[in-house]
């Protein structure tokens, strides 16, 4: 058993397996393995097992409801329940529908950018931030890996105004208070040509739902 | 394959090589390339339908195959779109001049509340490209924009498109209220974005649900076709 969270770039790539003597599995992206366990020490959520999935499967929305069924099929039998930290992200209800077949619980809402906000808050603004591009602590960490890199605006910045001319501003959904990555957040926006927006969310709806398992 | 053409006088190849060559030249998205072998073939007498369709249509093809097949990625077919563009930009008003085949009339849009629209785009360059008078009404259309497009411009087919769980189920609001309106049957609905699947498409009762460009253009030719039977049986 480890509490130890690898780097982000491991988490984006590989996912992790921090395992040990809980009861309840936790079947997690990668992108909210710090939060989680964060949450667990903060909580003394001793009961609560993680083991998370490749962030990266974020690019491939299809790939992940598949990748979820492997990993809860081939853990369960260990656990008295497993609990799925995922929303929707992309997967056009499939998560959900496999979720359902499973019989295991997970996250409500579109994406974690609707869970951390607080989804009757962000259901609320609605088509207000249609123009809006989020990011989260780890995605501010992660810019280059999930935005530079696979849009190919490293390599092909004349590609910024096809990806991003219809949006407004970049909103960094804040989970802690960090001046080096709200600096970091601002470049983004910068980058990408975008107005810059810092809201504190703190864990919002993570926490909430983690305290009821 | 750009490497190895630096050398490349595209005037001085032969019709086919350079067809070839723009085949090569799309997929590696290098527009001023493509612009320049469309001026070269058009003063060689070349009809801008030829040109449209055995040069840019049949280059963005292998791109659209090799980009299904996980082969190419995003970047790559927004480059190559983009160099196709060019070549359009050209062809375009000719085409209208001549009297290339027309295929049939699409709108397309994005839904309310959703402003994605590179799907969009190139399903609408690639219908251009087959033969399709495309009217494109953009991102975030609520129904009354859908019905008014449609009400003005009598197309064949209308096309809507979605990259948000969020927003897709608003086509359904939209073909919900073609059918009371008692419009419905009068128009092939076609369906696409990344999280639709076939599935959805049925549910909401769309036509068909599309999963990139190129089974656009195929599966929108082939209900012009199954109309157009229809209407020479009746």
């Amino acid at each position: 058993m480890t509490d130890r969270v690898p780097d982000d770039a491991t988490l984006a790539q590989d996912g992790a397996d921090l395992t040990g003597s809980g009861r309840v599995l936790l079947v997690a992206c990668g992108a909210l393995a710090h939060e989680i366990m964060a949450l667990k020490r903060a909580n003394g959520w001793t009961h609560l097992d993680l083991a998370c999935l490749p962030a990266l499967l974020h690019n491939r929305p299809e790939r992940i409801a598949p990748a979820v069924r492997d990993l809860v099929e081939a853990r369960r039998d260990d656990y008295d329940s497993v609990f799925v930290v995922y929303a929707d992200c992309g997967t056009g209800g499939a998560l959900e529908r496999t979720c359902r077949e499973l019989g295991v619980g997970m996250m409500r809402g579109p994406h974690c950018y609707a869970f951390f906000d607080g989804i009757d808050r962000f259901t609320v603004r609605g088509d207000d931030e249609m123009r809006a591009f989020y990011l989260t602590d780890f995605l501010v960490r992660q810019f280059d890996a999930f935005v530079t890199r696979p849009l190919g605006l490293d390599r092909h910045p004349e590609l910024r105004e096809m990806y991003f001319g219809n949006y407004e501003r970049l909103i960094y959904l804040a989970q802690t208070d960090d001046p080096a990555l709200d600096a970091k957040a601002q470049e983004a926006a910068g980058a990408l040509g975008l107005a810059y927006e810092r809201r504190p969310t703190g864990y919002g709806d993570l926490e909430t739902a983690l305290s009821g398992l | 394959m750009a490497d190895q053409d630096d050398d490349i006088i595209l005037s001085d190849l032969t019709d086919e090589e350079l067809i070839q060559q723009m085949h090569d030249d799309l997929y590696d998205g290098l527009k001023d390339e493509i612009i320049e072998a469309v001026n070269i073939l058009l003063e060689r007498g070349w009809q801008p339908y030829d040109i449209l369709t055995r040069a840019l249509v049949a280059g963005m093809t292998i791109v659209g195959y090799d980009f299904r097949d996980g082969i190419l990625f995003v970047p790559e077919v927004l480059l190559a779109a983009n160099a196709m563009k060019g070549g359009m930009i050209i062809l375009k008003p000719l085409l209208a001049e001549t009297d290339a085949p027309r295929m049939g009339k699409m709108v397309i849009g994005t839904v309310k509340g959703d402003i994605h629209d590179i799907g969009k785009n190139l399903v609408a360059m690639m219908m251009e490209g087959a033969g399709f008078e495309v009217v494109d009404i953009g991102i975030n259309n609520p129904v009354e924009s859908y019905l008014e497009a449609l009400a003005a411009e009598e197309p064949d087919i209308l096309g809507m498109s979605a990259l948000l769980t969020t927003t897709m189920p608003y086509m359904k609001t939209v073909i919900d209220t073609m059918v009371a309106e008692g419009i419905r049957d009068r128009y092939v609905v076609l369906v696409g974005g990344a999280p639709l699947n076939e599935e959805f498409g049925k549910a909401i009762g769309a036509d068909a649900y599309c999963r990139d460009a190129a089974v656009a253009v195929e599966t929108a030719k082939s209900f012009v076709a199954r109309r157009h039977n229809q209407l020479a049986v009746g």
